[in-house]
């Protein structure tokens, strides 16, 4: 495990060691994570892994079977709900259709009592800051998927709250909405500065947005690392193959050296240290070339995705992979064409059969 | 978050106190029509259901009405609602109003209207309780319309159907063979519902001088009080069963078919 | 494709929209035109006798029952309707509640009427208990066959009516506002009367419309009731019907019932605005 607990300065959130069961089920199993003031962090996983449990147990709509909820070095493990300072941003659905946008945007603030005028004011700046100050008479109906999001987002840092919860926020919407959207969150998120938690299932937008991500899997913390340590270094078999694409490439290891396709590959920590395996192989760290005689396979199919082409190849020894090329260098091969393909140098990790 | 324990006393309390006055007269109705003579128990008024003839006629004329009823609703609405959806979609709005309209128009403004209908009626047909049917389907018309499209609109009858029309069926085995099999759980909901509707049916009947069930409980009820209790109660309890299948029916299609 | 053709499609609705004509809309016109005629010619006496006393009395009465058995019939209904969804969706209170109200809502007035003989009648059940046992006399002077006892046999099929028709409503709360506002800030309290009972408020109102509605066009359960005397305007129509001169105009009943359509009419209006506002936000 990497950098779950700090213990430099007082973190804005802690979770330790949080258990949450339902019977037999252990939606989470000893959950602990520090997040740092201002940072932004991703829990991700599949469907199941706990990661919406441990966000819901932070807003407090959830309680924790054991363990505690540190907020700013106070223990809010058993604060209700309504008296926590958080904003959250739900997946759908929870703007109060029978409030305008702006009333919407203020409702936080007149449970406080703040005045009207305040009010206003504030919920304009919010608005200001979402990209939607032209819509503060309009109802929830009237919006888009997005700009109900963006509204939803306004609502919650209206509040000043002390740690702002996004709950799958983007998986309701369209994929090129998502997009932009995601961007949209990071920018706010970054100016504003609240230590905020946002749990999603799709990896491409953990890495996008965020500081530090936190890879779940029956609830439990696989690993929590910057996007692109993750990436490179995966420290379990589940991240490397839930995070990004891998292929599973037989190889055998020896003194500390993998061989994969006759290459020697070095290894990354947590990896089989002998005897035979699968090498967790990055498509781009493949690389495939027209054959002069030396084919150790023949392309299948040719996917063109725009600025990169995926080339699915079988290989001799009946292995199928994917490689990952510059649309250019891919442009010259096409299905059943003979040709070699390499291992580039980068560490891989290798998982017992 | 909303379990809390005072939450939960003051609901089964509340629920207690609901059902003590909703279930109290059905007990009472079974008590009441049960009772004989100084304190003893007797199913003498019960017998009656079967043994009294002028109520044997008038439950057998409404079963028979009830039957009718159904069946010519769904002659009625069935290939006219199936139609439309394929067919003619533009008259759906026209459609909807004109089958919930009998919600707006009360039975009681229906009967006076209706006589001169009926004297026509009574001359083709000839002056039968069983005429009422064709004023019966009027008033079932809203709840089996609600009952028949939220079926169709559970399946997409639309591409059900083109896609049986471009394999070459005609638009009989379209609506016979395709649609219709598939709506059979709207159509059971329907019919089942024009029964209990039909079964209760006191205002027209009486107002047009004919007897159905209802009619001769109100009758009797001035002489024989227990027996008109116990075929009050017989009907609820009918209307409670069939209520009963039809959600049992509901249930193992949605998990048969869907 | 030519307009015959377009237009053949439409015909085979011919049979169905013949069948309305003549068994619900020539009834209708029957009343309405019979409520301006009397021997052929167009008249005003018939509206304007809709004024006397007698009939009067009769509007008087029926809006009152109408009324304060919808009002009791949407609160209590409502509360018993909040008290089966609180139990969750697929539970057996639910499913048996909602079944039970559907019979005790289509259930015919006079069934219902004679529940009520078999309970506080004269020789009913609970009457015969509590005199013998405690002394008292429930039955008293005949209450349940006059305006007393009509709307308590109304709120027994108006409570399950407002059930069947206010659960929807209730349905279409999403739990993401309940936490949102919690999220945010808000008690029990503030969610209930700031977020709840706004959205809910039309459905409500609604709700209570087409219980006034049902009460006003309802005859079966008064006519088993009540056999002496036209307190509310269903019996005033039966006598109307019956042949009784009623202060000789004899389509004094035509006019009755066009006061009931305008009447029920206009509620159901109401209420369908309502609807609209409802379906958007609760869908």
């Amino acid at each position: 495990m990497t950098t779950a607990v700090s213990t430099q300065t007082e973190p804005a959130v802690a979770f330790r060691d949080l258990h949450r069961h339902y019977g037999e089920v252990r939606a989470l199993d000893g959950l602990s994570l520090d997040l740092a003031p201002g940072e932004l962090v991703v829990l991700l996983g599949p469907s199941g892994c706990g990661k919406t449990t441990a966000l819901r147990i932070l807003a407090g709509l959830d309680i924790a079977t054991s363990g505690t909820v540190m907020v700013g070095g106070r223990d809010i493990t058993h604060v209700p709900a309504n008296k926590r300072d958080m904003g959250m941003v739900f997946q759908a659905y929870s703007l109060f259709p029978h409030l305008t946008v702006e009333e919407n945007v203020a409702f936080g603030l007149k449970l406080r009592g703040v005045d009207r005028a305040k009010r206003i004011k504030r919920a304009g700046e919010m608005l200001e800051l979402v990209g939607l100050s032209t819509q503060g008479d309009r109802y929830a109906h009237q919006l888009s998927g997005g700009q109900q999001q963006r509204v939803a987002l306004a609502r919650a840092l209206a509040i000043e709250p002390a740690v702002l919860l996004l709950d799958e926020p983007l998986s309701a919407l369209d994929a090129k909405v998502r997009v932009q959207l995601r961007d949209e969150i990071r920018r706010v998120q970054l100016e504003v500065g609240t230590t905020t938690l946002f749990v999603t299932h799709d990896q491409e937008e953990a890495l996008a947005v965020a500081d530090r991500v936190g890879v779940m899997f029956q609830g439990r913390l696989e690993q929590v690392a910057p996007p692109t340590e993750l990436y490179a270094r995966p420290a379990t078999p589940f991240v490397a193959e839930f995070v990004g694409l891998s292929n599973r490439m037989r190889a055998e290891v020896s003194e500390g050296t993998a061989r994969v396709l006759g290459a020697a590959v070095s290894l990354l920590e947590g990896s089989v240290t002998q005897g035979s395996g699968y090498a967790l192989v990055r498509p781009e760290s493949l690389g495939v070339t027209a054959a002069e005689g030396d084919a150790n396979g023949r392309v299948v199919s040719v996917a063109f995705l725009g600025p990169i082409s995926r080339v699915q190849c079988r290989l001799d020894d009946g292995q199928l992979v994917v490689a990952q090329l510059t649309s250019a260098g891919a442009s010259r091969l096409s299905p059943d064409d003979a040709v070699r393909v390499d291992v580039g140098a980068d560490a891989v990790l290798v998982v017992p059969e | 978050m909303r379990t809390s324990p005072a939450f939960r006393v003051v609901r089964v309390v509340l629920l207690l106190l609901f059902a003590v006055f909703f279930f109290g007269p059905l007990l009472a109705m079974l008590d009441f029509s049960t009772r004989g003579t100084n304190g003893s128990r007797t199913w003498a008024a019960w017998a009656n259901l079967v043994e009294d003839p002028e109520l044997n006629r008038a439950i057998v004329a409404s079963l028979l009405l009830s039957l009718f009823t159904v069946v010519l609703m769904l002659l009625l609405l069935v290939p006219t609602m199936i139609w439309v959806r394929l067919r003619v979609p533009r008259a759906t709005r026209l459609l909807e109003f004109l089958c919930l309209l009998p919600l707006t128009i009360p039975a009681l403004v229906i009967v006076v209207g209706i006589t001169n209908v009926y004297q026509w009626v009574t001359y083709f047909l000839g002056d039968h309780v069983l005429n009422l049917t064709f004023v019966y389907v009027v008033l079932v018309l809203p709840f089996a319309y609600r009952a028949i499209e939220s079926a169709l609109s559970s399946i997409d009858a639309t591409t059900l159907a083109e896609a049986a029309r471009s394999l070459g069926a005609g638009w009989g085995t379209v609506i016979g063979r395709i649609i219709v099999p598939n709506i059979w759980s709207g159509l059971l909901s329907a019919a089942f519902i024009s029964v209990a509707l039909v079964l209760g049916e006191f205002t027209i009947a009486s107002l047009l001088n004919y007897e159905n069930m209802q009619v001769v409980i109100a009758l009797l009820g001035k002489s024989d009080a227990n027996t008109s209790v116990a075929a009050s109660l017989a009907a609820i309890a009918f209307a409670f069963v069939l209520l009963l299948l039809l959600s049992v029916v509901g249930r193992s299609r949605r998990t048969e078919g869907s | 494709m030519s307009r015959l053709a377009r237009l053949t499609p439409s015909l085979a609705l011919l049979p169905f929209l013949l069948y309305l004509t003549v068994f619900l809309l020539v009834p209708t016109v029957t009343v309405v035109v019979g409520a301006f005629a009397e021997n052929g010619r167009f008249t005003l006496a018939n509206i304007t006798a809709l004024a006397d006393p007698v009939a009067l009395t009769a509007l008087r009465t029926s809006v009152l029952l109408s009324a304060v058995s919808a009002v009791i019939g949407a609160v209590f209904g409502a509360v018993l309707a909040y008290l089966i969804v609180s139990g969750g969706q697929a539970s057996w209170l639910r499913r048996s509640v909602i079944s039970l109200s559907g019979v005790l809502a289509q259930c015919g007035g006079v069934m219902l009427a004679f529940a009520f003989i078999a309970t506080i009648g004269y020789s009913g059940v609970l009457t015969v208990w509590l005199r013998d046992h405690l002394g008292i006399d429930i039955f008293g002077s005949g209450w349940l066959f006059a305006l007393p006892g009509l709307i308590l046999v109304y709120a027994y099929f108006q409570i399950p009516l407002m059930v069947i028709v206010f659960l929807p409503a209730l349905d279409g709360i999403k739990p993401q506002w309940r936490e949102a506002s919690v999220n945010l800030g808000a008690n029990g309290w503030q969610y209930w009367t700031q977020v709840a009972f706004p959205l809910l408020r039309p459905a409500f109102l609604g709700a209570t419309l087409l219980l006034f509605a049902n009460a006003f066009a309802a005859y079966a359960t008064a006519a088993a009731l009540v056999s002496q005397g036209n307190p509310i305007v269903p019996l005033l129509i039966r006598s109307g019907l019956s042949s009784e001169v009623l202060l000789g105009h004899q389509h004094l009943a035509y006019a009755l019932a066009f006061e009931m359509i305008v009447v029920v009419a206009a509620v159901m209006g109401m209420y369908g605005l309502l609807l609209r506002r409802t379906a958007r936000w609760l869908r």
